[in-house]
């Protein structure tokens, strides 16, 4: 419950910051919207950790910009190798292990892998994430598992829940 | 300057044409319209600011919301349906 | 007067990664290579030019808009290329391989991806 209410008010907070007018009548409108959107969200039970996840907030203010600094670096390495004459790509297919803990961890790290250039999450199996890398360079750093305890951090449970984490 | 972003845009959306229309297999295409898509977007922004109208960033992020569910949809559309049905001895999948 | 300069910087560095986004799409010789190359266009050369017109716009309501379109690209953007690659590989197509590290492959038998 407690949850809606939030998903309202950042929602509302979203709409005062797009329309950009502010009369009574339009920020009525947006009031409304709103709730009802958070109310249909409370119906459905989308508003959850998952669905809503605005208790990662304040730990994703610092893996972001550590992930965009990554992103950086990955692009200027797929760049220098497409620019190359030789195309020196050995593409490759490789498992890592995924250790976080709940499945919107695993989505976390997935999707911070798909983002970085020169790797692409194809699959998920029991908590291996099975990535196509376009180099071996840059295989062998994503298996090094920094990313990894990365998104781990970020996840925060900091190892407290012991709960099997394959989902 | 926002001329010369307008011309690396139209560049780049030429060669993901391109791509999509080389193919050779459906998800190469889907890949070139994906990313077609995207630099639509960004143009749709920096003619924004090149024509000093900012309300088409609006337009832009409405895009980019309808541009996600549109790949996501026609990929689904292409895997499920008898259209996208790869073949057993076709390594392409559907041509 | 520094604020245009810095915001020239970003869209020309913008517009260079997206020609060379466009030209490995080209280059690259299957899909999921061509998969790295289109994400160079959708987080480097995005990121870069919203950054420069966020320059241009100054701390109006201009510069959330452009956040919001960055930060909707982030989130849709590797869903859509891991959405892509995981149909791409569960149709059959094989990718190109140099090394395959899968347990249960043939263990890095070098195929014909190497060094095109």
């Amino acid at each position: 419950m407690v949850r809606s209410l939030l998903l309202a008010l950042v929602l509302f907070g979203l709409w005062l910051l797009l329309s950009g007018h502010y009369t009574p009548l339009i920020i009525g409108f947006g009031i409304l919207s709103s709730l009802l959107v958070a109310f249909i969200c409370h119906r459905m039970d989308v508003a959850d950790h998952e669905g809503f996840p605005i208790h990662l907030s304040s730990r994703a203010l610092t893996y972001w910009p550590w992930l965009a600094w990554e992103i950086v670096k990955a692009n200027i390495d797929v760049t220098r190798i497409i620019l190359s004459p030789k195309l020196p790509i050995s593409p490759t297919l490789f498992q890592v292990p995924s250790t976080q803990e709940t499945e919107l961890g695993h989505v976390v790290y997935a999707n911070s892998i798909t983002l970085t250039p020169g790797t692409v999450t194809v699959d998920i199996v029991d908590g291996m994430l099975e990535v196509h890398a376009l180099t071996r360079g840059a295989a062998d750093e994503l298996e090094n598992g920094r990313m990894d305890r990365k998104a781990t951090a970020m996840e925060g449970l900091g190892g407290a829940s012991k709960a099997g984490g394959t989902a | 300057m926002f001329v010369a972003a307008t011309l690396a845009l139209l560049v780049t959306m030429a060669m993901a044409l391109t791509r999509a229309f080389l193919g050779p297999t459906v998800y190469d295409r889907i890949v070139a319209v994906n990313m077609f898509g995207t630099k639509a977007l960004l143009l749709i922004a920096v003619l924004g600011f090149l024509t000093e109208r900012p309300e088409f960033l609006d337009i832009a992020l409405v895009y980019a919301l309808i541009n996600f569910v549109g790949v996501i949809a026609i990929m689904k559309f292409f895997r499920y349906s008898h259209l996208g049905m790869p073949h057993a001895k076709d390594d392409l999948g559907d041509l | 007067m520094a604020a245009d300069i810095v915001s020239w910087i970003f869209i020309l560095l913008g517009c260079f990664f997206l020609v060379v986004g466009g030209i490995g799409v080209l280059r690259l010789p299957d899909v999921y290579t061509r998969m790295h190359a289109a994400g160079i266009t959708d987080t480097m050369a995005t990121g870069l030019l919203v950054v420069g017109m966020a320059f241009q716009a100054g701390f109006t309501l201009v510069t959330v808009k452009l956040l919001l379109i960055v930060l909707f690209t982030f989130f849709a953007s590797p869903t859509a290329s891991h959405a892509l690659a995981q149909a791409a590989l569960s149709a059959g197509i094989k990718p190109q391989l140099a090394d395959d590290r899968r347990p249960g492959a043939k263990g890095g038998a070098p195929s014909e991806g190497e060094d095109r």
